[in-house]
């Protein structure tokens, strides 16, 4: 079981790698949207430290989106899809590797370069610390869902601002307890309630959404 | 074995839609006179309420389209249990007959909201959890009829939107908590308006108004599917028969 | 029974008749132009359906 599951996320990584590019422009993109608001809003380290946390979620929800039209578009397009839905191994477990797979391109990388963009924001290092913690166990609840949206708009026209209509509500819970958590350090009132319910939820999403998106891509194959 | 061929010949549209037909003016009948009932109850009869005024008789049409729009989604998410459970061509129908009118009355609900709180809070917007749920739950419907419209094929769109309500039905509440704890920790508002007592007949009005919004969805729903019905089915004798025999 | 006394006070609202007609106005606007569109909508849909079903009669009989 975790044969397939390895392997199917060892193929995505493999093949993601040659596309290097495509993880650093959503890098790029979550530094620059981080980078905007200070401009936008002014300078102030008092606003900025109150803002920081929701700032940060919010460009990290929408830099984990970048990538989502790509996870099942292109194996879609060369026929590999239909092969793997086909394969005597559940579908749920491919699409497990994949969403490990993706949360290892889109959502590792934000944890590890959001200290950096906390301290434009004056964050204290207890609070970068809550924050890289916190974006670590809330992206992957970000990949499994967004791996739902990803296979119910497959192949559709206008898909990808199709899939942020329908995974951005859904994002909500972990956008609150994420951003809930580095809010709470900067208050002094301690984000650990907030991260054992994003723990939660990561847990719940990675165990439920993978078999949500297989019956959504055996919908999109019919 | 009867029993499924009996649920089967019900849920096939052939024989839903001269169904449907005769349902609708009954059920719209009976939101009129319930809607009659509840406005004269809510808007003649009922006392002021000695904290809010009378500006809290927008609660008689607030509730009601709360309500609606919560259930109506539930509604949604059972037929699509039921769609991909049974694989019913009448659920996917059903589902996207019912969508609009649930996102209108989400969208009722925030306009009464917003009017209600301009006088009792001084803004017309807070953040508070059920105001903040009520928006989350107008874009699960706007997402649903915007994916369900993305797909040219019907199977697939229902199974796909299908898909996507019971997603969203085992998402609600935890959104739903998820708000109300977000709002408790900011401090929203504090005032709690379901916590002022409530006269017996203010509860009678918003009752009789909720059942009036109740009947009025059912008979708008009947009467979406009814196209719906036509559209998908066009190529079956039925409709060729109901469309040769001159149907208004 | 009737609570109220004239029939100014009950447009008054007791103050807040801007917001409380507001509401109920927009929502009887909307329970009207609902039924209207969708019956609207149905009557184009057979309309378009009896033109294809026409066409197609046509080119299955040449």
């Amino acid at each position: 079981m975790l044969n397939i599951v390895a392997a199917v996320a060892g193929r995505d990584l493999k093949l993601a790698m040659r596309r290097q590019a495509d993880i650093v422009s959503a890098l790029f993109f979550f530094v620059i949207v981080v980078s905007l608001f200070p401009l936008g809003i002014g300078p102030e380290p008092d606003l900025l430290r109150k803002l920081a946390p929701g700032v940060l979620w919010v460009a990290a929800l929408l830099a984990t989106m970048l990538s989502l039209p790509r996870l099942f578009a292109d194996d879609h397009r060369d026929g590999t899809l239909e092969q793997l839905a086909l394969a005597p191994h559940p579908l749920g477990l491919v699409v497990t590797g994949k969403v490990i797979a993706h949360w290892l391109v889109s959502g590792l990388p934000l944890a590890l370069i959001a200290p950096v963009l906390g301290i434009q924001f004056d964050l204290s290092t207890d609070a970068l610390l809550v924050l890289t913690g916190a974006i670590l166990l809330g992206t992957p609840a970000l990949s499994g869902i967004g791996a739902i949206g990803a296979a119910l708009t497959l192949g559709l026209r206008g898909g990808g601002v199709l899939l942020s209509l329908l995974v951005l509500p859904l994002y909500i819970p972990v956008l609150i307890f994420g951003a809930g958590a580095v809010d709470a350090t900067v208050s002094g009132l301690g984000g650990e309630g907030h991260l054992s319910l994003l723990a939660a939820m990561t847990c719940a999403s990675i165990g439920f959404a993978p078999w949500a998106a297989a019956a959504a891509l055996k919908i999109a194959l019919e | 074995m009867t029993d499924r061929f009996n649920l089967y010949r019900f849920a096939s549209p052939a024989t839903f839609y001269p169904l449907a037909g005769t349902l609708i003016p009954y059920f719209a009948a009976i939101a009129a006179v319930f809607g009659i009932a509840g406005l004269y109850v809510g808007m003649l009869v009922a006392p002021t309420d000695f904290q809010q005024g009378e500006g809290y008789r927008i609660i008689f049409i607030h509730v009601p389209a709360s309500w609606l729009s919560m259930f109506i989604y539930l509604v949604m998410a059972g037929w699509a249990a039921i769609g991909l459970a049974f694989n019913t061509r009448l659920s996917g129908m059903m589902a996207q007959a019912l969508a609009p009118t649930g996102a209108l009355m989400a969208f009722l609900s925030l306009w009464t909201g917003a009017l209600w709180g301009k006088p009792m809070w001084g803004t017309w917007w807070v953040w508070d959890a059920r105001l903040t749920s009520e928006l989350i739950l107008l874009f699960l419907y706007i997402g649903y009829m915007a994916l369900t419209a993305a797909i040219d094929d019907a199977r697939r769109a229902d199974k796909a939107g299908g898909l996507l309500l019971l997603v969203g039905v085992v998402n609600v509440p935890i959104i739903y908590f998820s708000v109300k704890w977000w709002n408790t920790l900011h401090q929203g508002s504090s005032v709690n308006l379901t916590k002022s007592s409530m006269a017996e007949t203010m509860l009678w009005g918003m009752l009789l108004m909720a059942m009036c919004f109740w009947m009025y969805s059912i008979a708008v729903a009947l009467m979406r599917v009814r196209t719906i019905m036509l559209e998908r089915e066009r190529h079956t004798d039925w409709v060729k028969a109901i469309l040769a025999g001159g149907e208004q | 029974m009737i609570y109220w006394n004239s029939f100014s006070d009950f447009l008054a609202m007791g103050g807040y008749g801007l917001y409380v007609w507001g509401s109920f106005g927009v929502t009887a606007a909307v329970m009207l132009i609902e039924p209207i569109a969708v019956a609207r909508h149905r009557k184009t849909t057979i309309a378009r359906l009896k033109r294809q079903l026409r066409a197609e009669s046509r080119t299955t009989a040449e």
